[in-house]
């Protein structure tokens, strides 16, 4: 088990490795810099400002230079934001989004899970068709429409809750919550119940309801098992994904998290950001893919015997 | 075996806690939701002004920054030589109490008022100016706002490098109160200029305190850090969250700053922004979403309120590439926009036709009409062109950067020109930075552009379109058209006179039409009813002195 | 030799049941006749259209539903009912295409590493975590500077990004399967990998993976939208469902039909799709046809 886990955070380093390297290149390649702006900047002024970035190397220097600050947890300074640091902003940020993350994937799993499973266990009948039908709207409703429509409802219509902040107003954590965790919890819902189907169907199963077991503990001990591995595999990535997915609810929401850097920092070509949070993204997957992966094993007594492998 | 009941307890206490804090998270805040005063409400109260500001600052030090946003807040905590008065935007004292100007216009002495302050104490004095001019200036700097200081004498060559020693800047301290500022040429605007916060002074000692003096990475402007010199001082800055700043008491007019603290919104987003005005979450809101305006403008006490703003909006055309090369096509496709129907109906009024690129009423400047919608004369000169009734015609691209607006007003003038010349016109739809590299390598036929003015007058929008100017575009270049504004403009001593020369310009310029004018801008926003002092101008200029709360004035509700 | 005839033998029966099976199911055929309707009307549109679909009558502006325009008019005074068949034309040709594109990599992808096992699944899930990571903003900025607007160039994006959650869905069942009996048994037959991987791994996992597929058709009608926001898709006057429906979504409280009426193309089109797939599914299952 710790070898499979230390085997994996190896194979983490090269895939981080490759990820800033193409990154790297990438955002060089995309066309418009970081100092374009509407206004026509002065030639004298821009080679300053390139100067004053390192940005006037070639790019080969500016490569290295930029791993070897890496290397001492240096993320450089923001373009976007004069007189901050790339660590400082993501400092800032992150605390916020991985809560609002927190909060939206409880929600994904309490409610799309026990939807979806409370719908496997009597398919073709309201049990099932109810739940499903919610989550299919759910998934047809976008983020960027679930917002305004919560906010229009609660906010403004009922004047229950705030529209926006985070941690200002108590209770203005709610309706961001809700609106990022409905989108997950659709899927949620949907897999764990084509899960469920394909593992209640399987011989081990009617076995088990054969011997006579409770279909209580039939679903509990044998069928959330496999039956939830397909949530997990995909729960892997999503969670990692948050920090894109969080930036549409950040924004309507006016939340300061790290979903609004990530994305404006590619519309600003803020490449330090750019670079920064894809670090910290890639660092995010490979963390959030193994865990899933442990967790599958931890599901699955037959993916056991590979991890001691 | 043991592993799965293990589980299912785990489960269980896992899921039970959630359960509990869920409901306890939705108990407490219904019950802090539920009779409470809304920020508005509490702001009238205590004299905090909401105030919703687009985006979050770059940073606040002012020769750093570019924007609005920033502009907002760096007045409201610096003041400059003059400021402006909100409701007639002619300069008044700041920082200078008076300054004297050389009849030849090229010498300016301002007399600092001995009673300003920096928020710690130390008196504003003729030297820190020499000393931030010379900041602002350094090529080191990288200061994009540098050329606002362009017309002080040597400023030009200091600035691009070509010339090294200071000392030889139109700027110096005669004592301590006494500024003596010389100019290249007599500069009508420059007073204007002392109220752009690229002009302003910075406090020499606390900037060389957490670093070089043209670093642009120093925490100076961090709260607890900051030192500056105006109505209000920073006291919070939560990144992405709100900004606060609160009353100064050493301001040297402080008897006069009605309110006590001033919290700005980074409102980036225009819906959100305006559920948090409906929420009782702001006093003031930086923008108005168009669909939002016919239903603001029908309640009594309307909040919304809207005025001409200083900026165009206009479509550049490539003089370098086919078919627009022609300058009978570029009138054909010019005259064929309806800007009328286009501002009635797509843009709900929220704009002004415009037909040239100096908006109308510039401090007394109006802009020549050459030309209206004219599909006749539209559909003539294209045939002239040889592209009669759209025959032969090789197809045209409009490149626009993302945004509801510009594809709004894109898709109705597309069908425009289908339906008055015959033409199909096809929308190219960019990435911002895209975009913006397209338009500077001149990779466009028809491209989507705005100019919003640094400062009123109308030299700020002719000189685009001097020969190879930064902002030029299009390819267009006239010798003629350079000299009036380089030389014959800024020499000529009456106003009447002047104006007399951009208007002989601008005809020169529409006649070529190396630009299609669509609309002139306008500042709209919601205004909560108890703001007062709070007046709207072309400027969209804030003056925070000027600003106070009335409790007793509430929104009606809708 | 022997084992090429009996997959045949084989195949054509199990589609065979599956038909039959699927004919019994009504909410199946439900399904599929609605989505057979859209995809006609989609192909049909340029001659039933009831007006242009860049007519514009800018004075009319945006008029709820009414005799003359059934669903109503946007702020250009187009006929909603015309953008709305436009729009699928698009939004379902992405929907498919971009989606097969996903499958067809993700399932392949996914199957032969969760088959092969070892080093190559190592090396090839540690490419799907490095696609995953890079930023698909600057990617897609650099497709559209490369090779220019292209709405087949779109297809391929988007199917170039979806395939990755399939592929790890994919290799999770796989894994799990190849432990079992039955797999063990047509190894012991001697059956090659990939024999082994179409006949028995792929039908056995296809409950998850008809469910993904399905979910993933909306979010990629979506995702559509916003490539065309960053310049690489449709271009106006041109639209798609996704297109028309953040349009209504900025304007839902003024004009609430112009986000219902795209809306509910974009659920129904989704509903069909689950009841067929639900169908498939269910059709397909190579246990239950045992019974």
């Amino acid at each position: 088990m710790w070898r499979f886990i230390f085997g994996r955070l190896l194979q983490a380093v090269p895939v981080i490795f490759i990820v800033i390297t193409a990154t790297f290149f990438l955002v060089r390649a995309a066309p418009g810099g970081p100092f374009d702006a509407e206004k026509a900047v002065i030639p004298e002024v821009k080679a300053a400002l390139e100067r004053q970035y390192r940005l006037d190397l070639p790019l080969h220097e500016q490569y290295f230079a930029y791993l070897g600050d890496l290397v001492q947890g240096d993320l450089g300074p923001s373009f976007k934001y004069p007189g901050r640091s790339i660590n400082e902003l993501i400092e800032s940020g992150l605390p916020v989004t991985a809560e609002l993350g927190a909060y939206a994937l409880l929600i994904a799993l309490i409610i799309g899970g026990l939807s979806g499973i409370l719908a496997a266990l009597r398919p073709n009948t309201l049990q099932d068709y109810i739940p499903m039908s919610m989550a299919m709207i759910g998934i047809c409703m976008p983020t960027f429409l679930l917002g305004p429509l919560l906010v229009l409802f609660f906010g403004i219509e009922l004047d229950w809750l705030p529209v926006s902040g985070w941690g200002d107003i108590p209770g203005d954590k709610i309706m961001p919550s809700i609106t990022l965790g409905a989108a997950y919890a659709a899927y949620v819902a949907r897999l764990s119940r084509a899960g469920m189907l394909e593992v209640l169907s399987q011989d081990y199963i009617r076995t088990a309801r054969a011997k006579g077991l409770p279909e209580w503990q039939v679903v509990i001990k044998h069928g959330l098992r496999g039956g939830m591995l397909p949530v997990v595999a995909f729960l892997g990535p999503a969670f990692a994904g948050l920090l894109a997915g969080s930036f549409v609810v950040e924004t309507i929401f006016q939340i300061p998290g790290l979903g609004r850097f990530y994305v404006q920092a590619a519309f600003n070509r803020d490449y330090t950001m750019i670079l920064g949070t894809t670090v910290f993204l890639s660092t995010l997957i490979v963390l959030f893919n193994l865990l899933s992966d442990i967790v599958a094993a931890w599901l699955n007594p037959r993916l056991r015997a590979q991890l001691s492998e | 075996m043991l592993v799965a009941q293990d589980t299912k307890k785990r489960k269980a206490s896992v899921v039970q806690s959630m359960m509990r804090a869920l409901v306890a998270v939705c108990l407490v805040s219904l019950t802090a939701c539920m009779g409470g005063e809304s920020k508005v409400e509490q702001g009238n109260r205590e004299g905090v002004l909401h105030y919703g500001n687009g985006s979050e600052p770059q940073g606040l030090d002012p020769h750093v920054v570019t924007g609005v946003p920033e502009n907002k807040i760096i007045r409201t905590l610096f003041e400059g030589l003059a400021v402006k008065n909100p409701y007639t935007l002619e300069p008044e004292p700041g920082v200078a109490e008076s300054w004297d100007i050389s009849d030849d216009g090229k010498k300016i002495v301002f007399h600092i008022n001995p009673k300003a302050r920096w928020s710690n104490g130390d008196p504003v004095t003729a030297h820190d100016y020499v000393w931030s001019w010379r900041r602002a200036l350094d090529p080191n700097m990288g200061n994009q706002y540098a050329y606002m200081l362009y017309p002080l004498l040597n400023a030009e060559a200091y600035a691009t490098g070509t010339l090294d020693d200071a000392e030889q800047l139109g700027v110096k301290a005669a004592d301590d109160l006494t500024l003596v500022v010389t100019l290249n040429a007599p500069t009508p605007y420059f007073i204007q200029l002392m109220d752009h916060y690229s002009t302003f002074a910075v406090h020499p000692d606390t900037v060389s305190k957490f670093g070089g003096a043209t670093d642009r990475f120093t925490p100076w402007t961090r709260v607890g850090n900051m030192v500056s010199n105006g109505p209000f001082v920073l006291t919070e800055w939560k990144l992405n969250r709100y900004i606060r700043l609160e009353k100064n008491p050493l301001y040297w007019n402080a008897d006069n700053v009605k309110l006590n603290a001033v919290m700005f919104y980074p409102t980036e987003n225009l819906t959100s922004e305006e559920r948090m005005f409906r929420a009782g979450q702001l006093h003031y809101t930086n923008e108005v979403p168009l669909e939002k305006i016919p239903v603001y403008q029908g309640i009594d006490n309307s909040p919304f309120v809207q005025a001409p703003y200083l900026g165009t909006y206009y479509y550049l055309l490539n003089t370098q590439k086919a078919p627009v090369d022609d300058v009978r096509v570029r009138k054909a496709l010019s005259m064929a926009v309806d800007r009328e129907t286009l501002v009635n109906t797509v843009l709900q009024n929220a704009y002004v036709p415009a037909y040239s690129i100096t908006p109308p009423d510039t401090l007394g400047y109006f802009p020549p009409k050459t030309f209206g919608y004219d599909p006749d004369r539209a559909r003539q000169l294209l045939a002239e062109a040889g592209y009669p009734d759209g025959k032969n015609w090789p197809g045209l691209e409009l490149t626009y950067n993302t945004s509801e607006n510009h594809r709004k007003v894109a898709v109705a003038i597309q069908q425009m020109w289908k339906d008055v010349l015959n033409i199909e016109v096809s929308l190219a739809n960019q990435e911002w930075k895209v975009y913006l590299d397209s338009v500077n390598q001149m990779n466009f036929q028809i491209a989507r552009r705005g100019w919003i003015g640094d400062y009123v007058d109308a030299n700020n929008f002719l000189d685009l379109f001097i020969t190879e100017g930064g902002n030029n575009n299009t390819g267009y270049t006239d010798p003629v058209y350079d000299e009036i504004i380089l030389r014959e403009a800024p020499n000529a001593t009456a106003r009447e006179q002047r104006y007399a020369l951009f208007r002989q310009a601008e005809t020169m310029l529409m006649e070529e039409m190396p630009i299609i004018p669509i609309y002139t801008y306008t500042s709209k926003h919601l205004i909560h009813p108890s703001v007062k002092g709070m007046p709207s101008n072309l400027m969209d200029s804030l003056n925070i002195r000027y600003v106070w709360l009335d409790p007793t004035e509430t929104l009606k509700a809708e | 030799m022997t084992d090429i005839t009996l997959q045949a033998e084989k195949g054509t029966s199990l589609w065979e049941d599956a038909w039959r099976r699927l004919k019994k199911n009504r909410l199946a055929l439900f399904g599929l006749g609605l989505l057979t309707s859209f995809v006609l009307v989609a192909l049909l549109t340029p001659w039933i259209a009831p007006y242009a679909y860049d007519a514009q009558n800018l004075d009319l502006g945006a008029t709820p539903p009414s005799s003359a325009h059934w669903l109503g008019t946007d702020i250009f005074g187009r006929d909603l009912l015309t953008q709305i068949m436009y729009g699928g034309r698009i939004s379902l040709a992405v929907g498919f295409v971009a989606t097969a594109v996903a499958l067809l990599i993700g399932v392949t992808w996914g199957a032969i590493a969760g088959y092969v096992g070892g080093r190559v699944d190592a090396v090839m899930m540690r490419i799907v975590d490095i696609l995953y990571a890079l930023p698909f903003m600057i990617f897609i900025v650099l497709l559209m500077v490369v090779f220019g607007r292209n709405l087949l160039l779109l297809f391929l994006a988007i199917g170039a990004v979806e395939w990755l959650t399939m592929a790890r869905i994919m290799r999770g069942q796989v894994q799990t399967l190849r432990k079992q009996e039955f797999v063990e048994a047509a190894i012991s037959l001697g059956l090659g990998p990939a024999t082994i991987i179409r006949r028995h791994l792929v039908p056995n996992a296809l409950g998850p993976i008809i469910v993904y597929t399905t979910l993933t058709i909306p979010s990629v009608m979506l995702l559509e939208a916003f490539l065309s926001f960053l310049g690489l898709g449709v271009q106006p006057p041109e639209t798609s469902w996704g297109l028309l429906i953040s349009y209504g979504a900025e304007t839902m409280e003024e004009y609430p039909w112009l986000l219902l009426f795209p809306g509910m193309a974009l659920t129904l089109t989704l509903f069909a799709l689950n009841f067929l797939g639900d169908g498939l599914r269910d059709a397909l299952d190579v246990r239950r046809s045992a019974d």
